[in-house]
């Protein structure tokens, strides 16, 4: 019951703003600082939400145990089996926390950001929360797809209507990427949801129950084909290295809020698909494949943090930060251990945090000086104090400094891959090691080295502003007018607030957004056990899986020959070719297997 | 007899509506000639009842008998008659403007030998009645003569539904074309006689049981399938037989555009269902009509986005989308009793709901009396009719199959269809053309709401009749809400040609719905 309303109040306030009549009072913002405008009934909305997500998170009584709690549902499509059950676990749940904190704030920071087409605007943002709510309670199959598919709607819109100059080209790339991606998903999960119709009689879309019988009842030649059908759309929505192609344009055209909600939920979507369907679901493949995918994940995290190095764009570095993060979190959770997904998911909450609280405040920065190029703005120290505090802070946080909530998740990620081998006795597969650990590890060198630059670039130095009124003015000439507000302007002046009416450091109003999350951050950061003890139990039934298929395969290994060896030599972790060699054994697998097939 | 008429009933009701309509159109009063667009909608309205009548309580029991598949003859007649009602608000103003805009004037009288309106909405009729008759084949015979009776109306109405050259063009092509399909499949048909001694599927069925279990089916009935499959192909727009689809749908008024991407269509893949019916896919389709429909679906599916993503006419690009979706409908075309039928059942009324959708919105807007053509007319619609541009938006998005849109749920079951199947490879390529189809939805999507109006599409203006409009909006409703029923317009049919099996009483419950 609890959980529908989660899903509902989002929806009934999107529903409010859209046909209701506040909301017509104040188009083209001529009341824009009207109580009863849109803005202001998203606000009340997602708050009244936050808090039935607080009385929710009070009532679930599996933080402990790791069981499921909060159910809920309606049948749908009765003679398959389709429904819209909900329930959540500790993992879920923290997710859906994240997302009701991060809502409202967003709303709050985009009160000046945001004059023109306000009800679309907050009525796409309520839409987005109710999508993204819906991918973390979903107990059934399709109604998680149907809800994972659906947070590309309102976020295109929110990119396409209200995002930068190149918007139109970011959200069209940013629908096209994910929507190919999770077609190709939807083909897998069909598929395995045909597997337990064919061969135990019944058709069923209920999480739970696929996951327990795809862990036993498909093939590993089955699961291999399935795997790359998940990973097809998780991965572009992590996003892994070779699809990540879509994020950065989409994170630097997107308006403040969408890059907040991008980068703090709806990557996240990626990786908790990861963790919810790939790990549990075809556990042999995992085994299989997670040297390729780890490779993958460390490429992208080393390429990630070499390509923010070179960027002039704040808010660019920091979407490519992203893609380095998230690769942490994907190795962390291909690490097959507690330790690695314990940190893996508490990534998903950490990079939410520090890496949104990044985006607010080089939004409010933007609305102030309408450029993100740090060659054209430095030493804000001087003009925005308050501002470079939080900045100082949340960079911190972001690149794991001990004590804040990034380290933590990095720690665990990386001690995870680390031991991974050493696991391999403890009945864990292990197909990871300390190599894996060594290269992952260079990330967060880079990470410190582009964002303290950054820093270093915007928060100190000598002032300069590209309004001319700072101390070296002569910075602010040349460089890519693309970044400026001038680009913009021709269509957009509309849709962004006037950076003149705004203060020069921080209103009230936007220390208050800032502030919940630093708390959260230095919460985490210290008192890490907060969440571990809840994620402990669900991680392990969630890795109970691949535990038990490592275990089988070591058994199954000896009677195939040339598997078994390139198998067992990649245990000692010694190259970095083995993964590569572990690849082509199990396409050669998967192949056999369709010929047999 | 008196079953079969009754069975007929529908039929019957929508031949007295055709009669009626032809002759009405000729009255010199103008209120009854404005009326006609109503008139039809009404009796397709009664027709509709009709058919609930007709399935339901006892008289299900013996519409079963009397009919190859029961559900599918209740339900695609069913939802024939709810969507043609809908189509035929798109016709409002469309035949015969300029005549009655001059008779109006007083710069003409009235002649009854120029008015094309009362024969227009008469041939839409016969066509419906075509389409209804399909679905309850029970011989060859039959079959063919309503397929013909599907098409044959058609292609006069291309050619009236303009006062346009490239009409009459698109008219000439559909007429020379289908009737080399209708040979073809003709020519099928004879061989599929010539194989199992009979014109009656049930028959015909035991036949093939009986070749099954014997040599095998023979070489001259594969190539009758084949025939038969490729020849109906045309009214599906199925390649290697689509190629007319692009300059027909564009030649054609829009709402005769919309009418034709649902009417033969739907014709054609029932007819496609009855003939596959006849062989059975218990045990397997032959492999040469397999590996054609299999060839067929993939080429159409994939040929048909690719052909959308290179249109700026936005008629083009229905058209080639509307051969997509065919390629779609061929999945569930495989994958036969079970999932397969209902899939195609569901998608047909899905498709038939969001495509006249679309092509509403199309036939709502004009520039000086003249039907819009490429998609920058559509730029900023938002500003001067939210209410079409969030329509065509959702009728787009449910032809992507976004989830939770009719179209998604269609596809859904399609797919589900496929796997089922054992066609994985195939559900792939329809999800990644799916994906494809993506770019050029998104063009329907993005242009009307997000771009901002130019000097062109500002000279864009709505019809002056309000029906198309409606129309749009109708099923722009029930491509989001039908979704939430989507369990009872999918009825369970398991039963192929060869038996059958007790009507579902819940397909004729809903029916009554």
């Amino acid at each position: 019951m609890i959980a529908s309303l989660l899903l509902l109040l989002p929806l009934l306030g999107a529903a409010l703003i859209a046909f209701g009549p506040a909301g017509r009072r104040d188009v083209a913002g001529a009341r824009a600082g009207s109580r009863t405008g849109p803005r202001w009934i998203a606000a009340v909305c997602t708050l009244v939400t936050a808090a039935v997500g607080v009385v929710a998170a009070m009532q679930f009584e599996g933080w402990r145990d790791g069981s499921f709690g909060l159910h809920a549902g309606v049948d749908w499509l009765a003679d398959l089996g389709i429904t819209l059950n909900m329930h959540v676990d500790a993992v879920s749940l923290l997710l859906i926390l994240l997302t009701l904190l991060l809502m409202p704030l967003c709303i709050f920071a985009s009160f000046s950001a945001i004059t023109a087409r306000q009800r679309e605007y907050y009525g796409w943002l309520l839409v987005l929360q109710a999508a993204m709510t819906g991918v973390f309670l979903a107990r059934d199959l399709v109604f998680f797809y149907i809800c994972f598919e659906f947070t590309l709607v309102p976020m295109y819109f929110l990119i396409a209507i209200y995002g930068g100059e190149n918007r139109a080209r970011a959200a069209l790339k940013f629908f096209i990427y994910t929507f190919t991606g999770s077609m190709l998903t939807l083909a897998g999960l069909l598929w395995v949801a045909w597997a337990h119709a064919d061969r135990l009689g019944t058709w069923t879309f209920d999480i739970p129950t696929l996951t327990a019988f795809a862990q036993s009842g498909l093939s590993s030649g089955e699961q291999a084909w399935i795997l790359l059908a998940l990973m097809a759309g998780f991965a572009v929505k992590v996003p892994l290295f070779p699809v990540h192609t879509w994020l950065p344009l989409a994170h630097t055209e997107a308006p403040t809020a969408g890059s907040v909600i991008l980068a703090g939920v709806l990557l996240k979507l990626g990786t908790y698909g990861l963790y919810r369907f790939v790990l549990p679901m075809v556990p042999d493949a995992v085994v299989a494949y997670a040297p390729f995918i780890a490779v993958l994940a460390i490429v992208g995290i080393v390429y990630g943090a070499l390509i923010c190095w070179v960027q002039d764009d704040v808010k660019k570095l920091v979407a490519y930060s992203s893609v380095s993060h998230l690769g942490f979190c994907v190795l962390g959770l291909f690490a097959l251990n507690p330790i690695g997904v314990q940190g893996s998911v508490l990534y998903m909450i950490n990079h939410g945090l520090s890496t949104g609280a990044l985006f607010l405040l080089i939004g409010m920065m933007y609305e102030r000086h309408h450029t993100r190029d740090m060659n054209r703005i430095g030493g804000l120290a001087r003009v925005m104090p308050v501002w470079s505090l939080f900045m100082v802070f949340f960079v911190l946080s972001s690149v794991g400094l001990p004590g804040l909530n990034g380290f933590v998740s990095e720690f665990y990620c990386l001690l995870g891959a680390f031991t991974a081998s050493v696991d391999a006795q403890t009945g864990y597969p292990g197909r990871l090691g300390p190599w894996y650990a060594a290269f992952a590890g260079t990330g967060m060198i880079l990470a410190a080295m582009y964002l303290l630059i950054m820093t270093g670039k915007v928060v100190f130095g000598p002032t300069h502003l590209p309004g001319g009124h700072g101390h070296g003015g002569g910075h602010g000439g040349g460089h890519g007018g693309g970044h400026g507000h001038a680009g913009h302007a021709g269509h957009a002046a509309d849709a962004h607030g006037d950076g003149a009416a705004l203060p020069p450091d921080l209103t009230r109003r936007e220390i208050g957004v800032l502030i919940p999350i630093a708390l959260l951050c230095i919460v985490l950061g210290v008192r890490p056990g907060l969440l571990t003890d809840a994620l402990a139990r669900p991680i392990e039934q969630a890795l109970a899986a691949s535990a038990a298929a490592s275990a089988a395969a070591t058994v199954a290994r000896p009677q195939d020959a040339d598997t078994g060896g390139g198998a067992s030599g990649h245990a000692e972790g010694t190259g970095d070719d083995l993964p590569r060699a572990d690849a082509a054994d199990a396409t050669g697998d998967v192949v056999r297997e369709r010929v047999r097939g | 007899m008196a079953d079969r008429l009754l069975l007929l009933l529908p039929e019957l009701v929508l031949f007295a509506g055709a009669v009626l309509v032809a002759v009405a159109g000729l009255s010199p009063r103008r209120e009854i000639r404005r009326a006609l667009p109503g008139i039809t909608a009404g009796f397709l309205l009664v027709a509709m009842a009709a058919v609930a009548f007709v399935h339901s309580g006892e008289r299900a029991a013996v519409a079963a008998v009397l009919t190859p598949m029961p559900a599918l003859t209740g339900w695609v007649r069913l939802a024939t008659c709810g969507i043609a009602a809908l189509l035929s608000l798109l016709t409002v103003g469309t035949i015969d403007r300029r005549l009655e805009a001059d008779v109006q004037a007083g710069r003409l009288d009235f002649n009854p030998l120029m008015a094309g309106r009362g024969e227009f909405h008469a041939f839409f009729l016969l066509s419906i009645i075509g389409l209804l008759l399909c679905t309850s084949a029970t011989d060859l015979i039959w079959l063919f003569v309503a397929l013909e009776l599907t098409s044959l109306p058609t292609y006069v109405m291309v050619a009236m539904s303009r006062p346009s050259r490239r009409a009459q063009e698109a008219a000439m092509k559909y007429f020379f074309l289908g009737a080399l399909s209708a040979a073809i499949f003709l020519y099928g048909f004879a061989l599929l006689y010539g194989a199992t001694g009979t014109l009656i599927f049930s028959e015909m069925s035991a036949a093939f049981a009986a070749q099954r279990a014997g040599d095998g089916i023979p070489l001259v009935a594969n190539v009758g399938l084949v025939l038969a499959i490729v020849g109906i192909g045309y009214k599906i727009a199925a390649v290697p037989m689509h190629f007319y689809a692009a300059d027909v749908y564009e030649g054609a008024a829009a709402p005769v555009t919309a009418f034709l991407g649902y009417v033969p269509k739907a014709a054609g893949a029932v007819a496609m269902l009855i003939v596959l019916g006849a062989v059975g896919w218990e045990g397997g389709l032959p492999e040469p009509v397999l590996t054609t429909l299999w060839m067929s679906a993939v080429l159409t599916m994939t040929l048909g986005n690719i052909g959308a993503l290179l249109q700026k006419s936005v008629k083009r690009m229905l058209a080639y989308s509307s051969i997509a979706h065919s390629g779609y409908l061929l999945i569930g075309i495989i994958a036969g009793p079970g999932l397969g039928i209902t899939a195609v059942i569901l998608y047909l009324v899905a498709y038939g709901v969001m495509n006249t959708g679309a092509f509403a919105v199309l036939a709502s807007l004009e520039r000086r009396g003249r039907e819009i053509e490429d998609v920058e007319d559509l730029a900023g619609l938002r500003h001067r009719h939210p209410a079409l541009a969030v329509a065509l938006a959702l009728c787009a998005g449910s032809l992507l199959g976004f989830p939770p849109l009719l179209g998604f749920v269609g596809k859904l079951y399609l797919f589900i269809a496929g796997v089922e199947a054992g066609q994985v490879l195939l559900v792939v390529i329809g999800a990644i053309n799916s994906a494809i189809s993506a770019w050029y939805y998104l063009i329907l999507v993005g242009v009307p709401i997000l771009g901002a109006p130019t000097a062109r599409s500002e000279t864009v203006d709505a019809v002056p009749s309000r029906w198309p409009r409606v129309a749009a909006v109708l099923a722009a409703v029930l491509v989001v809400l039908l979704p939430i029923v989507a369990a009872r317009l999918a009825p369970r049919i398991d039963a192929g040609t060869a038996v059958r099996a007790a009507p579902d009483p819940a397909s004729a419950a809903a029916a009554r719905r």
